[in-house]
C-alpha cells in the first residue's frame, strides 16, 4: 500500500509559521504536484514527508503507518533532487548501490536491482563513468535510478528538472510520466512551473503561503480556479483580469466595467448568491475570447486593439478593455489590423468571476 | 523508541509533532572533544601570561599551570624596559620600535609593488607575463637559504648589507609573488566592462591604476595588510641576516633576550617579552576576524 | 597607434620591479647558489671548481645526514597530525554547534604567532624541572616523566608537537572551507539512503576534499623544508644535534661556521626537494585537462 496522508500539518521556523494546519489525503499509485511560486512551502512540505524536516504539529503517514518520527531511509520513500545530488567521486554504479550496500543488502540483491533500473531509465552504458563525465540529462536519469533501486512505493521529486535547459526538461518530462506509467508508484512532485504540473499530475495541489488554495485534476484548476491567485498562477499566457461591479437587476446578471460598459453574464454559474453592487474582477483567459461570434449566448465585449505578437502555431493580440490590458490568442494564420476597436465574443460559462476583496471564486 | 506527546484526544503511544530530542552521546562527545581541543589551543598562551605575572621564587616552585599568589608585573616592566640581549639592555622596546620601522615601509612598499604587477599582469597584455608570473610564483615556494648568501653579496657590493634599506628591499622582494599574486587575482575577478568604459573614457594605463583601480581594492588591500602585517612581524630569518644590528626586529631581540642569557633564566621576564611580541599580530588578529580567514584562502589556495 | 604603443610601455615600466626580482633576486641568485655549489669556496667564494667534492663532503657530514632525517620525521608527523586533527576539527565546527565563532577563533590564533614564540613558549612548558613534568610530579605522580626535549632520541617529537600547535588552526580553515563549499542536498540525498553520518565523511566527503588535502600537503611540505626559527627557538637544534634541520644546518655553515660551499651545496639539495614536491602539483593544479566545473 502506498498512500500518503499528511494531517494538520504545522511548521514553524522559529517565530515564522511556514506551514498552518495542512491536511493532505494522497491515494496509491497517484501522481500528485506541489505547484506554486518561491516560499508558498511545497518543498518544506517535501522535506517533512521526507523526514528531512522536523515538524511542528501534526502527523505523516506513509503506506498505513505512523512515520513522523522514523528517519527517513525507514519511511520506504525515494527522493530525487534538483542539484542531483549525486557522490561525485564514485561510478554511476557505485552511486546506485552504496545505499544498498549500506543497508547490509545482499550482493545478488543489489546487482538485480541495479540492473532493473538502469534498464528502465536507459542508462546502461553509463554504469562505470563518474558523474562529472555525464550530461545533466543524464546524471538526472541515475538521480532517479537512485531513488528505484530502493525498491520503495513512494517517490519524492524536488524541483528535479529545474536546472535543466528547455529542450532537456521537455524530453525529462515525458520519461517521467512514462516512468510513471511503468511502476505505478505514487509519486509526490514539486515544481513551480505549472506546464510540468499541467502535464504530470493527476491532481495539482497549489499553493500559497503555506496553504493549499486548491486541490483537483489539472483540468478542473485551469477551467474553474479557486481563486485569484490560482487563476492567475496556471495558464500561459496568463489569464486577463479586468475590474468592475457586479450588477443583478432585470436583465439578469452583469457586469459593469469602469468605463460603464455592461458586459453580460447569461450563463456564469455562480456558486451562492451573488450581490448587487459587489465589486468583482471578471477573469477571461486568452484563448476564450474569439473574435468572431462563434455561439449564441456569447457576450460582446468591447475591445480596443493595439499590437499583434506572432508566435509561429498562435498569435496573441494584445489591447485594452476599459483601460485594463488584456490579450487574446488567435490562430497563427489569422490577419488583425492594429490599431482597431473591436467587438470580441467570450462565454460567460468559460470565464471566472472573483470577490475583488477575497480574491475567491463567486 | 518514540516517547509519547501528552495531546488531549490522541492514543497515548501515537507519534506526533516534533521528534523527542535526545541529547546523544554523539552531541556530548563532539563538544567534549572541541573543548579538550580548544584547552590545547589555549594552554600556551595561559602558561605565558601567568608566568610572566608571577615572580621567581614561585616559579622555581615548579606548578607552571597554577595562578600567581604574589601577582606582580615587574617582569613586564623589565622586558620592555631592560631585558638584556646580549651587550644591550634596552629592553624589548628596542626590538618593538624597530619592527615598526621596519613594518611600514615593507607593507607599504611590497603591497603597491604587487598592487601594480597584478594590475598589469590581470588588465594588459605584455610579451612574456604569464612566463614572468609562472616564475615570480615557482619563486615564492623555493626555500629561503638558497637566496641568502648572494643576496648578502649583492646588498654588500650596494651599500645596504645590515641596514633598514636592506631589510626593506628583501621584505619587498620576498612578499612580492603573493602581493602580486592576490591582486592579479582580485583584479581579474572584476567585472572587465569597469575597465574597458574606462579605456574608451580615454583613460590611460596609470590614469585607470590609480584613479580606478585602486580606489576600488580596499577589500583586497585589507587582505594584503593582514597577511603582510602578519608575516613581516613574525619574520626572523631576514630580521637576523639583513637588518643590521641597529635595526634588529622584535623577533630576533626576544630569541637573543630568551636563548642567550647567562646566569639564571628569567622565565617571567622572558614570558613576558614573547607575550609582547606576539601582541601585534595577535591583535591584528582579533580585530580582524572574517578578514584573516579570507586572507588564508586567498593566499593558500593558489588560483 | 601612438596611444597604444605609449599604453605598452607603461605595462613593461609597472612590470619591471617583478622582473629585476624574477631575473636578479630568484633566477640569478639560484644560479650563483648552485655556482659557489661547484666550488672551493670556505670563507669567501672563488672560481676554483671543485667537481662534486662539496656534495660529497656533505653526505659524508653526519650532522647532514642527521638533519635530513629529522626532516623527514618531522614532515611526516606535522603533515600527517594536522591533516587529521585539521580536518576532525573542521568536521566538528561544520555540524552546527553554539560558539562556532569562539572556537574558530581559538583554533586558528596560534597561526598568527611568529615560530619564534611558539618555540619559546614550548620551550617553557616543557622544560622538566619547572614545567609540565615538574607539575604533574608536584600533584603527585612522582615518576611521571615526560623530558623528552632533552632527550635525544624524542626531542624531535616535541618540535612536532609545536609545530601541529601552530599550523592545524591553518589547515582546519582550509577543510572548513572545503566542507562549506559541498552542496547540502548531498547531504539529504545520503540521509534518504540511510547512511550513518560517519561513513558520509569517509566515503562521499573526504575523497571530494582531495584538492584541499593535495594542497594542504603542499603548504605543509613547504614549511617543513624552511623550518628554522621553530627549531632554534624551541631546542637550538639540540640536544646535540638531535633536533636540526637543513634550514639551519645551510645557516650555520654559512654564517657561523664559514663554509660557503659545503652551505650553498646543501641548499642546492634543499632546492632539489622542494622542485620535486613542487612539480607535480603544479602540473596538477595548472595543466592538467581541466576538471568540469560543477
Amino acid at each position: 500500500m502506498a498512500t500518503v496522508s499528511i494531517r494538520n500539518l504545522e511548521i514553524d521556523f522559529g517565530t515564522v509559521q511556514v506551514l498552518k494546519t495542512l491536511n493532505l489525503e494522497i491515494g496509491e499509485g497517484e501522481f500528485i504536484v506541489l505547484l506554486g511560486p518561491s516560499g508558498c512551502g511545497k518543498s518544506t512540505l517535501l522535506n517533512a514527508v521526507a523526514g528531512l524536516l522536523d515538524v511542528t504539529a501534526g502527523q505523516i503517514w506513509i503506506g498505513g503507518k505512523n512515520v513522523t518520527w522514523e528517519e527517513p531511509k525507514d519511511r520506504g520513500i525515494g527522493m530525487v533532487f534538483q542539484s542531483y545530488a549525486l557522490y561525485p567521486r564514485m561510478s554511476v554504479r557505485g552511486n546506485l548501490s552504496f545505499g544498498l550496500k549500506m543497508a547490509r543488502t545482499p550482493h545478488q540483491e543489489i546487482e538485480k536491482r541495479v540492473a532493473k533500473a538502469s534498464k528502465i531509465l536507459q542508462i546502461e552504458p553509463l554504469l562505470d563513468r563518474k558523474p562529472a563525465e555525464l550530461s545533466g540529462g543524464q546524471r538526472q536519469r541515475v538521480a532517479i535510478g537512485r531513488a528505484l533501486v530502493r525498491d520503495v512505493d513512494v517517490f519524492l521529486f524536488d524541483e528535479p528538472l529545474s536546472n535543466l535547459d528547455a529542450k532537456l526538461r521537455t524530453e525529462l518530462r515525458v520519461e517521467i510520466k512514462r516512468l510513471h506509467h511503468e511502476l505505478g508508484s505514487t509519486m509526490i512532485y514539486v515544481t513551480h512551473d505549472q506546464i510540468e504540473a499541467l502535464t504530470l499530475a493527476d491532481r495539482i495541489a497549489v499553493m500559497n503561503g503555506g496553504v493549499i488554495q486548491q486541490l483537483a485534476s489539472p483540468k478542473e484548476i485551469y477551467r474553474r480556479p479557486v481563486n485569484r491567485f490560482v487563476a492567475g498562477f496556471v495558464g500561459s499566457p496568463s489569464m486577463n483580469f479586468v475590474d468592475g461591479t457586479l450588477k443583478m437587476d432585470a436583465d439578469g446578471a452583469g457586469f459593469v466595467l469602469s468605463d460603464g460598459t455592461r458586459l453580460s453574464l447569461a450563463g456564469y454559474e455562480f456558486s451562492g448568491t451573488p450581490k448587487d453592487g459587489q465589486a468583482a474582477t471578471l477573469g477571461i483567459r486568452p484563448e476564450q475570447v474569439d473574435l468572431v461570434k462563434t455561439s449564441e449566448d456569447a457576450t460582446v465585449l468591447p475591445i480596443h486593439l493595439t499590437m499583434l505578437e506572432p508566435m509561429g502555431a498562435d498569435s496573441l493580440v494584445w489591447g485594452h478593455v476599459s483601460g485594463t490590458q488584456f490579450s487574446v490568442r488567435i490562430d497563427g494564420e489569422d490577419h488583425v489590423t492594429t490599431p482597431a476597436t473591436i467587438d470580441a465574443f467570450f462565454s460567460p460559462s468559460q470565464s471566472s468571476i472573483f470577490d475583488k476583496a477575497s480574491g475567491a471564486r463567486l | 523508541m518514540a516517547t509519547a506527546t501528552m495531546t488531549a484526544g490522541t492514543a497515548a503511544l501515537e507519534p506526533s509533532g516534533p521528534r523527542p530530542k535526545k541529547l546523544t552521546a554523539d552531541r556530548v562527545g563532539l563538544y567534549v572533544f572541541l573543548v579538550i581541543a580548544a584547552a590545547f589551543f589555549l594552554l600556551p598562551m595561559y602558561v605565558m601570561i601567568v608566568t610572566s605575572l608571577k615572580p621567581m621564587s614561585e616559579i622555581r616552585l615548579g606548578n607552571i599551570f597554577s595562578l600567581p599568589e604574589a601577582w606582580t608585573i615587574e617582569p613586564w616592566l623589565q622586558a620592555w624596559n631592560s631585558a638584556c640581549t646580549g651587550l644591550n639592555c634596552g629592553g624589548i622596546k628596542v626590538g618593538f620600535w624597530n619592527s615598526i620601522r621596519i613594518l611600514v615601509p615593507s607593507v607599504i612598499i611590497s603591497i603597491f609593488i604587487g598592487a601594480l604587477t597584478g594590475y598589469a599582469l590581470s588588465l594588459w597584455r605584455a610579451r612574456g607575463s604569464n612566463l614572468l608570473f609562472a616564475v615570480l610564483l615557482l619563486g615564492a615556494f623555493l626555500p629561503y637559504q638558497v637566496f641568502i648568501y648572494p643576496l648578502v653579496r649583492i646588498y654588500s657590493s650596494v651599500g645596504i648589507y645590515g641596514t633598514m634599506a636592506g631589510i626593506v628591499v628583501t621584505h619587498t622582494i620576498f612578499g612580492l609573488p603573493l602581493m602580486t599574486l592576490l591582486f592579479r587575482n582580485y583584479y581579474a575577478s572584476l567585472p572587465i566592462e569597469l575597465f574597458k568604459a574606462a579605456r574608451v573614457d580615454g583613460g590611460g594605463f596609470w590614469a585607470i591604476f590609480f584613479r580606478l583601480m585602486l580606489p576600488m581594492s580596499t577589500p583586497i588591500i585589507i587582505v594584503a595588510v593582514i597577511l603582510q602585517v602578519t608575516g613581516i612581524w613574525n619574520d626572523f630569518l631576514f630580521g637576523v641576516v639583513f637588518a643590521g644590528r641597529e635595526n634588529l626586529p622584535m623577533t630576533v631581540q626576544l630569541n637573543n633576550i630568551v636563548n642567550s642569557t647567562q646566569g639564571e633564566k628569567l622565565y617571567n621576564v622572558n614570558m613576558a617579552a614573547t607575550i609582547l611580541t606576539a601582541l601585534v599580530p595577535l591583535v591584528v588578529y582579533f580585530v580582524s576576524g572574517r578578514w584573516f580567514v579570507r586572507g588564508i584562502a586567498a593566499g593558500a589556495v593558489k588560483g | 597607434m601612438k596611444t597604444r604603443r605609449r599604453m605598452n610601455v607603461a605595462t613593461y615600466v609597472a612590470l619591471f620591479p617583478a622582473f629585476i626580482v624574477v631575473v636578479f633576486a630568484y633566477l640569478g641568485t639560484m644560479l650563483w647558489t648552485v655556482q659557489i655549489s661547484f666550488t672551493e669556496s670556505k670563507l669567501l667564494p672563488t672560481f676554483a671548481f671543485a667537481g662534486t667534492r662539496q656534495y660529497e663532503r656533505l653526505f659524508a657530514t653526519s650532522r647532514w645526514s642527521i638533519s635530513l632525517e629529522n626532516m623527514v620525521i618531522f614532515g611526516v608527523g606535522l603533515i600527517a597530525v594536522c591533516l587529521v586533527l585539521g580536518f576532525l576539527l573542521a568536521a566538528a565546527l561544520d555540524q552546527k554547534i553554539r560558539f562556532e565563532n569562539t572556537f574558530r577563533t581559538i583554533f586558528l590564533y596560534p597561526y598568527a604567532m611568529s615560530f619564534i614564540v611558539t618555540g619559546l613558549a614550548w620551550q617553557w612548558i616543557l622544560n622538566p624541572t619547572l614545567g609540565l613534568q615538574q607539575y604533574v610530579r608536584n600533584l603527585g605522580w612522582t615518576d611521571f616523566q615526560f623530558d623528552w626535549i632533552i632527550r635525544s632520541d624524542r626531542a624531535i617529537y616535541v618540535v612536532i608537537i609545536a609545530g601541529v600547535w601552530q599550523a592545524s588552526g591553518l589547515i582546519m580553515a582550509l577543510m572548513l572551507s572545503g566542507l562549506r563549499g559541498i552542496d547540502q542536498e548531498l547531504w539529504k540525498a545520503a540521509k534518504i539512503d540511510g547512511i550513518p553520518t560517519w561513513r558520509v565523511y569517509v566515503n562521499i566527503i573526504i575523497p571530494m576534499l582531495r584538492p584541499t588535502i593535495i594542497t594542504s600537503v603542499v603548504l605543509l611540505s613547504l614549511a617543513v623544508v624552511r623550518v628554522y626559527d621553530l627549531v632554534l627557538a624551541l631546542s637550538g637544534g639540540g640536544p646535540g644535534i638531535s633536533t636540526d634541520v637543513p634550514a639551519k644546518f645551510i645557516l650555520d655553515y654559512l654564517f657561523g661556521r664559514a663554509n660557503i660551499g659545503l652551505a650553498t651545496a646543501a641548499s642546492s639539495i634543499l632546492l632539489v626537494i622542494v622542485l620535486v614536491i613542487i612539480t607535480p602539483w603544479l602540473y596538477y593544479e595548472y595543466f592538467r585537462p581541466k576538471r568540469e566545473r560543477r
